[in-house]
């Protein structure tokens, strides 16, 4: 009995170890299956793009620990943008033609996106977005795929004018950066302002160099607007947020924020402080227990402990979960589909309902999600240098959507901030 | 919409901003006005400064003001490492030194620009003090006090360096390699160590400038992108070399640019500010205040 158990034990091992050397073997002898991707490493879209490429690296290490993909081990290829348009359609170029990479991953937000999206329609290449902005409205590719939760285009702008409207507000002024992004929320706000019967009373673009924002703010202040609908990148969401708190926005306004890009970054949210208290702007992931599903807690795990290396964003809320889910979705689709072929990828990404740790995502027509999943939430009762406070619930109330509500909205905005 | 109120308000704000500008060109005003070296990488000192004061006040809660004071005399010595570096490997070497120069502190920018990404990551980053963040009040209008400090600084620099170049005999001699080199040298002095003096004294003018830079807004490591273009046009408009030009150019620039923005729309600002100085270049090319060659 014991030498048939010995021998059994003995041909057990055998074969387990030729098995799992056979498949290492083919692990490391197959190509590997390689990703590419520009994101900005540099310049004003860093803070974003470094912790959106820190979550799809998280994601490529559990595939990788998983066996990988066909058998095939995956390989990111990312090339710095720095933040710039004019640098993202030759780095693209090359990742197609010199790279020969297999799946293409956009970078980081609209206006690096923007200008490569005629090439890739033309190449015929899938693309995974990462937190665009309507880029492929007039485009129309038909392999486009937006990781980020912005769903139908005026969404994002309804949510916040609806919780404006609902607060007595009647007139708004708009604030937004001179740039894709910026300008493509704006237009989608004066166009909800005018079916929701909203006076647009102050209506300006601002260059994405300027330094001080008093003189615009005073303009704004002006105009007495009830609602401030902000559209801005992060350089200049702090510069904004500053001259708020020294200029004073007027006591009629009963919500400002809405667009700010930068005020869901940990350094930025830290920097600031105090002065967020009270404004309302859209996010994408808080720690709600609403917005936990199957995979995001070890996730966030495994992220803290390598942003701290990586230097990036500690918190990661915004954009990492994201990359991570987009890594998920091409996942279901090549080990559905079988193969790297696009249009087939397409179809299944298209047809199909992916489970992320994001939640469920299911896409619309054009590529975006079907649903929106932004929220908006206050900032309350936030304290100056301290970033751990952001770790924990009830520092961003959640008013919208109502499925994910967590308070009600404190109005008007001064009343708010103190 | 137009007001007398707003625009009374846009010209207090853009003298102030102007300050701001005027302060952040001084340094320039020396290196690139009084020695012609092409200093590209002037912004990129001015925010590796800002950072050295993020780490102090950040690390050590040292004030900000007195942090650029701090280090000023480091950026003394860097300043007097990186003229010597640049002379030994570009200026010494010929006639098409400045353009080569321009391609070594091209260079410079983007190695400070890597190393604060090493070091500090590319995240934003900002300063605490008392002043920052407040405004004074008068009447309906608030003056921010942060670029109540930058007027301050920028009026005590424009100052104190007049004062230098006019009144010191290394001032004055500083003044005089910028004139005539060759002479200054027939006359037994050394006119690279008196450039390379001044060049140190241009990037200690840095460290309390920095000190403003991250004072103003919050920083991150391409910043130096944003003021390239404004710190060169100010030195060039006001006439090269000329520091209480610089201050008038800056605080010109600073106002247009705030009446622009408030009155007439944000997005023409940048193109009125090169306007002026293309109009400014066209009419007295040697620009407002500097000396027909």
């Amino acid at each position: 009995m014991e030498r048939r158990t010995l021998l059994g034990g003995t041909i057990t091992a055998a074969v387990l170890g030729l098995t799992f050397g056979l498949t290492s073997a083919a692990f490391a002898q197959q190509p590997p299956i390689k990703i590419g991707m520009s994101m900005a490493q540099t310049g004003g879209l860093a803070g974003g793009g470094k912790a959106s490429q820190l979550g799809i690296e998280v994601w490529r290490d559990d595939v990788n620990a998983r066996g990988g993909l066909l058998g095939r081990k995956v390989e990111l290829i990312v090339y710095d943008d720095k933040s710039s348009a004019s640098e993202t359609p030759a780095i693209y170029s090359k990742l197609l033609d010199v790279d020969k990479v297999d799946i293409l991953f956009a970078p980081y937000a609209t206006v690096p996106t923007a200008p490569l999206m005629p090439l890739v329609k033309q190449r015929g290449m899938l693309l995974m977005g990462n937190f665009s902005f309507q880029v492929n409205s007039k485009v129309g590719h038909d392999m486009w795929f937006n990781n980020a939760p912005w769903g139908p285009a005026d969404s994002w702008a309804s949510s916040f004018l609806d919780l404006g409207q609902k607060a007595g507000g009647k007139t708004i002024a708009l604030l937004a950066a001179d740039q894709e992004f910026a300008q493509n929320l704006a237009k989608t706000a004066r166009e909800v302002a005018t079916k929701l019967g909203m006076k647009i009373v102050f209506d300006q673009a601002y260059p994405p160099s300027t330094v001080e924002f008093s003189g615009i703010l005073r303009a704004l202040k002006a105009a007495k607007p009830d609602i401030v609908y902000v559209a801005s990148y992060p350089p200049d969401s702090a510069g904004i947020l500053r001259g708020v708190n020294e200029i004073g926005i007027g006591d009629n306004v009963k919500l400002f924020g809405g667009g700010m890009v930068g005020l869901q970054f940990g350094a930025v949210m830290e920097n600031l402080g105090s002065l967020l208290n009270g404004v309302v702007n859209y996010n994408t992931w808080l720690p709600e227990p609403s917005m936990y599903h199957e995979g995001t807690k070890a996730f966030f795990e495994t992220y803290t402990k390598r942003a701290v290396e990586a230097k990036v964003d500690p918190l990661g809320y915004y954009l990492a979960p994201y990359g991570y889910a987009s890594g998920q979705m091409i996942e279901q689709a090549i080990k559905a589909v079988g193969s790297l072929d696009q249009k087939a990828l397409a179809k299944y990404l298209r047809e199909n309902t992916h489970k992320t740790i994001v939640g469920p995502i299911t896409f619309a027509a054009d590529g975006e999600w079907k649903e929106s999943g932004v929220v908006q939430a206050q900032f309350r009762g936030i304290a100056d240098k301290n970033m751990e406070q952001f770790r924990s619930s009830g520092k961003q109330v959640v008013l919208f959507p109502d499925k994910m509500k967590s308070g009600t909205l404190v109005t008007p905005f001064e009343a708010a901030r103190k | 919409m137009f007001s007398f109120e707003l625009l009374l308000d846009a010209v207090v704000i853009g003298v102030l901003l102007g300050c701001f500008y005027a302060a952040v060109s001084l340094g320039l005003s020396i290196s690139f006005g009084l020695l012609d070296v092409p200093h590209v990488a002037h912004p990129a000192f001015l925010v590796l400064a800002a950072y050295a004061v993020f780490f102090l006040n950040e690390h050590y809660g040292i004030d900000p003001l007195v942090a650029g004071l701090l280090i000023t005399p480091l950026f003394f010595l860097f300043g007097l490492l990186a003229y010597r570096l640049y002379y030994e490997t570009f200026e010494k070497r010929g006639s098409d030194a400045g353009v080569r120069g321009i391609a070594f502190f091209f260079g410079i920018a983007f190695i400070i620009e890597v190393l604060i990404i090493l070091q500090f990551g590319v995240d934003q980053r900002s300063v605490t003090a008392t002043y920052v963040g407040k405004a004074w009040r008068i009447g309906d209008m608030r003056i921010p006090f942060r670029l109540i400090v930058a007027f301050m600084v920028a009026a005590a620099l424009t100052i104190l360096l007049t004062l230098y170049l006019s009144r010191t005999f290394m001032g004055r001699a500083i003044r005089a390699v910028a004139q005539d080199q060759e002479a200054l040298r027939l006359m037994g002095a050394d006119p690279i160590r008196i450039k390379q003096w001044a060049f140190g004294i241009a990037t200690a003018v840095l460290g309390i400038t920095g000190a403003l830079l991250i004072i103003v807004a919050p920083v991150e490591p391409t910043l130096d992108r944003t003021y390239i273009g404004r710190t060169f046009c100010v030195v060039v408009m006001a006439g090269l070399g000329s520091m209480s030009g610089t201050l008038v150019a800056a605080i010109i620039l600073g106002i247009a640019e705030t009446i622009v923005l408030t009155l007439f729309g944000a997005s023409w600002a940048p193109a009125i500010s090169f306007a002026m100085l293309l109009g400014v270049l066209a009419v007295r090319p040697q620009g407002l205040f500097g000396r027909r060659s």
